[in-house]
């Protein structure tokens, strides 16, 4: 094993474009997301901010354009210049290295937390029961939540299911965490916990994507922010310097809005 | 619900509660009917012969006769909900011919009356009377069966009990599987699990809250169609055994009785069963109580329990009287 360099790219989006049906949602997008890198993506509803990290596990299937995380390529594979669709089988075996945080969390209701986290290791790494579930206690004392273990997620607040969310993608040892708006579905008190524990992990070195309304975080944590509206990316560039000297008007019109 | 004040309890409301005098009326008039009923049948009509009722109630041909209720029931389910299943998938496949024979079959099934399906399956050695194996399009054959010894009279009674509800099975399932979130399937495909993983792992769990009800009511409902079976003709179930041995005795009413009190004996058991099974796949649910680590009560909305408004000591009861 070579240890990666900084500076290697995890993502690498290169003109990508996503329709449904008539409605072009990502128009042309080109991005390269490095390693170790926290990109915050803002933009409008409907700019397609949400449908590019689908696109990025192969959630949505790709219209045009390449998509490559780690190097490979995401939910085709080449051979000389003819493009093949990948099956499931091989589609579920990229998706497993790519960890993803959603909007209105998805825990799985009928399962309890450890249950919830050492699901996808026993069903698609095959670990055994007492690996899966120490590795699931050690993840659940990171997010703060190690006396929920035997709790179902109803009984959770929307913050604690957050947490134990993120703790469910962490579990798969992923090399690249995607966060869908990961606080947007929760009460203002609540948005802070969540924060905390997605600051830990930009800390600890994790590639991460996030989709985002909070500037704060972004200003905060980002390496690079992104504005995206209608289907392009608008502008990049240091979360700073693009939060209060921003280049292009469309951002200038975004932002003179939300902040 | 405890309330903290710093300066002592906010009043309680100490209300005298609402009457209710024609419900209390209605009460005593209802079973004193039923009372009366209840008295009459057992002392004053001879025709309901409850002697004959306490005498063939264990009878070994009537006990037998049950015994082939409860396997043609659990038969006919078994494969209802096995090929229901394969339906409501087919149904809900993105292929357009699955789609299409799913529908066209649940058309059929569902469209034609079962006794007149019974009638048909029996009828099936007339239609086909020999089951070949062989090489199509040549006259080579490797194996041949005349229908009537392949098939017994039992099995093509379970067959035509089964395929008549798979019809319903599938929409039942269908139903279970619409009503679990798309973020659910969502997520565990995130996680790298395979369709099937998903299904068998994530949606099916989550769907039995819907299915089981429905499914137990149709369980109850197939112990009493299995007394259509004789229209294949299988005479050795509950009902037709029981018609059979008042056709003897010239008594039919304490056979009735008898035949109703076995269905309603394995009815009860269903129940009893369903109760279990929906108890234990509703884990996880906020209307049930969800174990230890719970700090938001608020979401526990089928356990809240009412509080009461308790009358205080010294609270004027003389309004009570009635």
């Amino acid at each position: 094993m070579t240890e990666p360099l900084a500076s290697t790219p995890m993502v690498i989006a290169d003109r990508v474009v996503k329709s449904f049906g008539s409605h072009t949602v990502l128009k042309d997008i080109s991005l390269t997301v490095n390693r170790g890198e926290v990109v915050c993506v803002i933009g409008p509803s409907g700019s397609g901010k949400s449908t590019f990290l689908r696109c990025i596990n192969h959630l949505e299937k790709l219209d045009g354009g390449r998509l490559t995380v780690d190097g490979e390529l995401i939910g085709y594979r080449q051979r000389g210049d003819k493009i093949y669709e990948l099956k499931p089988k091989e589609a579920a075996a990229q998706r497993k290295d790519i960890g993803m945080v959603f909007q209105r969390f998805n825990l799985f209701p009928h399962l309890t937390v450890l249950e919830n986290i050492m699901e996808a290791p026993l069903q698609v790494k095959r670990q055994s029961r007492a690996a899966a579930s120490a590795r699931a206690l050690e993840l659940l004392a990171r997010v703060g939540l190690a006396e929920k273990a035997k709790a179902y997620p109803a009984s959770l607040s929307g913050g604690q299911q957050q947490r134990v969310a993120i703790a469910r993608a962490l579990a798969m040892d992923p090399k690249l965490m995607l966060f869908d708006e990961p606080t947007s579905a929760l009460d203002p008190e609540l948005v802070g916990e969540v924060l905390d524990v997605m600051k830990q992990l930009a800390k600890d070195g994790m590639t991460m994507i996030v989709v985002t309304h909070e500037m704060g975080f972004a200003r905060e944590v980002a390496d690079s922010l992104v504005f995206m509206d209608g289907g392009v990316v608008v502008e990049r560039g240091d979360p700073r310097e693009v939060l209060t000297n921003p280049q292009q008007d469309r951002t200038k019109a975004f932002l003179s809005k939300v902040l | 619900m405890e309330t903290t004040g710093s300066s002592g309890q906010p009043e309680r409301i100490v209300a005298i509660p609402l009457r209710h005098p024609v419900r209390n009326v209605v009460a005593v008039v209802i079973i004193l009917i039923v009372v009366l009923f209840v008295v009459d049948a057992a002392f004053f009509r001879p025709a309901y012969d409850w002697p004959a009722v306490g005498k063939y109630i264990f009878d070994v041909r009537v006990s037998q006769a049950a015994l082939v209720t409860i396997e043609l029931t659990v038969l006919a389910m078994v494969g209802a909900i096995v090929l229901g299943t394969l339906l409501a998938v087919m149904r809900l496949s993105p292929n357009p011919v699955l789609k299409s024979v799913a529908w066209a079959y649940l058309w059929i099934f569902r469209g034609t009356p079962v006794y007149v399906q019974l009638v048909f399956w029996g009828l099936l050695a007339t239609i086909y009377k020999t089951i070949s194996v062989g090489v199509p399009f040549s006259s080579d054959v490797l194996f041949s069966w005349t229908t009537q010894d392949a098939i017994s009279v039992f099995w093509l009674a379970v067959i035509g009990l089964a395929l008549n509800e798979a019809a319903y099975m599938a929409e039942i399932v269908r139903a279970g599987m619409l009503s679990v979130d798309p973020g659910q399937s969502e997520a565990s495909t995130a996680l790298g699990m395979s369709w099937s993983q998903t299904m068998r792992r994530i949606i099916i769990p989550q769907s039995m809250r819907v299915i089981i009800p429905p499914t137990g009511n149709e369980v109850i409902s197939m112990l009493k169609t299995t007394s259509l079976v004789t229209a294949v003709p299988l005479s050795t179930e509950l009902y037709t055994r029981t018609r059979d041995i008042s056709a003897e005795t010239f008594n039919p009413i304490p056979l009735l009785i008898v035949a109703s009190i076995w269905y309603l004996f394995f009815t009860s058991l269903l129940m009893v069963g369903q109760y279990f099974l929906e108890r234990r796949f509703a884990r996880g649910s906020r209307f049930v109580d969800v174990g230890p680590g719970q700090e938001n009560p608020t979401v526990l909305v089928g356990a809240t329990p009412t509080a009461p408004v308790e009358a205080q000591p010294g609270t004027s009861t003389e309004g009570r009287s009635s």
